[in-house]
């Protein structure tokens, strides 16, 4: 039945890393590294898992020396962070085109200049159209269901895609907590053998990566287009066997205390846990508030989303990062392009903070929950409005 | 061949399970210069089929021919005749 135990975020991945029986890690040792694969050849070492662990001068090699392996068909992992997720951005995009089910945590940071090895989504941003499933989690047992789910979900003959499981850096992947682990033998009945149709095979050779001429291209990325948007159905079909086998079940967009509330608030990975604070403190003050917090990113779950907040007046969305020069916050945009031209939808009001490291305090985000409904009620000048900043920001205008 | 390809015909990945389609894919037709052999000068020494990157020279009854459904005009052939029988000659068409 397994067993309740304390782990760091980051040990809980390698945990799953070395239930799922991975066959091939490999990743850059240095920082921004986290302990993920530090664990791992710490398991390979000591006979605990049976796996290839290489560790490469680069990023970008880590992720190309997966997708060689991917290509042989053997059960491939890697973890990244911040900066080393940008060194390795032009082989991400190969593992999806090739259909790899390559399982990569990141451990999101922020991005340099000023260096800095602090957490924020703005990593992640940056590769949220390479075509991978990409999911959040907010805590240590989420991480450590979501990377087994990962390879689930991945290696389903149906997707054969890459997953991209994200953990807040330092605020998750560094903090210990409580989890639950299974039993390795319940993980092994969750996860069948990887069987990757036309993996490299001297018996059968096969081209892995050939040229795309223009008269073929197009058509080449409208079936990944159009594979990952039909993923969304088996991935909500394997968390919900996740959940049935392992007893928690995980959706593409959850909810704390939001039905029937006016305002919402939505947060995207580990600083939903201290948002839900606030909801509990504002519930118990009389206030209609309640929480949304997407999990899956891409292919993104625009219905789910709509069901979530379609009866709500305002919506206040915070982002950990920012789209230069456009509409802010990543996830406002996507989720204001989702409601437009809906008859019913609320207000959006956007916010961001919680930049480089930067804390958002449970106080912060009462905060943001006051701003977020004048700007939702009132309106406001500004695309954007952002919390915990020195000085008077204005003038983000569109 | 892969023009009448539509985005449901495309295999996984874009990934090719038939080794070997260059027999029916032209590799030839980007070609710009196309070398041309004096037979009143060739002495069959064949320097130009063992230099030849692409295999694309042909050994027919003792007679080496470019084939130039593979030939990609690169010139090397030119090079390294040793009778200096092979000229380059600009593609028309």
């Amino acid at each position: 039945m397994g067993k309740r135990v304390a782990l760091e975020a980051s040990i809980a991945a390698a945990e799953a890393v070395k239930m799922v029986d991975c066959d091939f890690v490999s990743a850059y040792p240095i920082t921004p590294q986290t302990h993920i694969p530090e664990m791992i050849s710490e398991m390979v070492a000591n006979g605990e898992l049976n796996a290839a662990c290489l560790t490469v001068e680069s990023e970008h090699s880590a992720m190309s020396s997966c997708l060689g392996a991917a290509a042989t068909g053997c059960r491939t992992f890697t973890a990244t962070a911040g900066q080393g997720l940008e060194l390795m951005h032009e082989a991400v995009w190969i593992a999806s085109a090739h259909r790899y089910p390559i399982v990569m945590a990141v451990c999101n940071r922020a991005m340099s200049a000023p260096l800095s090895v602090w957490g924020d989504h703005s990593d992640v941003m940056s590769v949220r159209d390479v075509g991978w499933i990409q999911i959040f989690t907010n805590n240590a047992q989420e991480v450590f269901d979501l990377t087994v789910w990962a390879f689930r979900c991945g290696e389903d003959p149906r997707v054969l895609l890459p997953v991209m499981v994200n953990l807040d850096g330092f605020t998750l992947s560094h903090v210990t907590e409580s989890l639950l682990l299974p039993d390795e033998k319940e993980v092994k009945e969750f996860l069948p053998p990887l069987q990757l149709p036309n993996a490299l095979h001297p018996d059968k050779p096969t081209t892995h990566g050939a040229f795309g001429l223009p008269n073929i291209y197009s058509e080449m990325r409208i079936a990944q287009e159009i594979h990952l948007r039909k993923s969304k159905e088996f991935i909500i079909e394997t968390l919900n066997e996740f959940g049935d086998k392992f007893g928690r079940y995980y959706k593409p967009v959850e909810t704390y205390k939001a039905e029937g509330k006016k305002t919402l608030l939505m947060t995207m990975g580990s600083f939903s846990e201290t948002a839900k604070i606030i909801i509990d403190e504002l519930e118990a003050a009389g206030e209609s508030v309640g929480l949304v917090y997407p999990r899956l990113w891409r292919p993104f779950p625009f219905e789910e989303l709509y069901a979530a907040v379609k009866d709500a007046d305002n919506l206040i969305v915070f982002d950990r990062s920012i789209s230069y020069g456009g509409q802010g916050g990543p996830l406002a945009s996507e989720v204001k392009s989702a409601l437009y031209g809906k008859e019913k939808a609320p207000k959006v009001a956007s916010i961001v903070g919680g930049l480089g490291g930067r804390d958002v305090s449970v106080e912060q985000f009462r905060q943001i929950i006051e701003k977020g409904k004048e700007i939702a009620e009132n309106g406001s000048e500004e695309l954007y409005e952002t919390v915990g900043i020195r000085g008077t920001v204005s003038g983000i205008r569109g | 061949m892969a023009k009448e390809l539509t985005w449901e015909d495309i295999s996984r990945g874009g990934i090719i399970d038939e080794p070997g389609n260059f027999k029916v894919n032209r590799t030839g037709d980007w070609r710009t210069l196309r070398p041309e052999v004096d037979r009143e000068k060739c002495n069959s020494c064949g320097l130009c089929w063992l230099h030849c990157p692409d295999g694309a020279i042909d050994v027919k009854e003792d007679k080496f021919e470019i084939n130039y459904y593979y030939c990609k005009g690169c010139g090397i052939c030119v090079k390294m005749c040793a009778k200096k029988c092979i000229t380059l000659v600009e593609e028309e068409e």
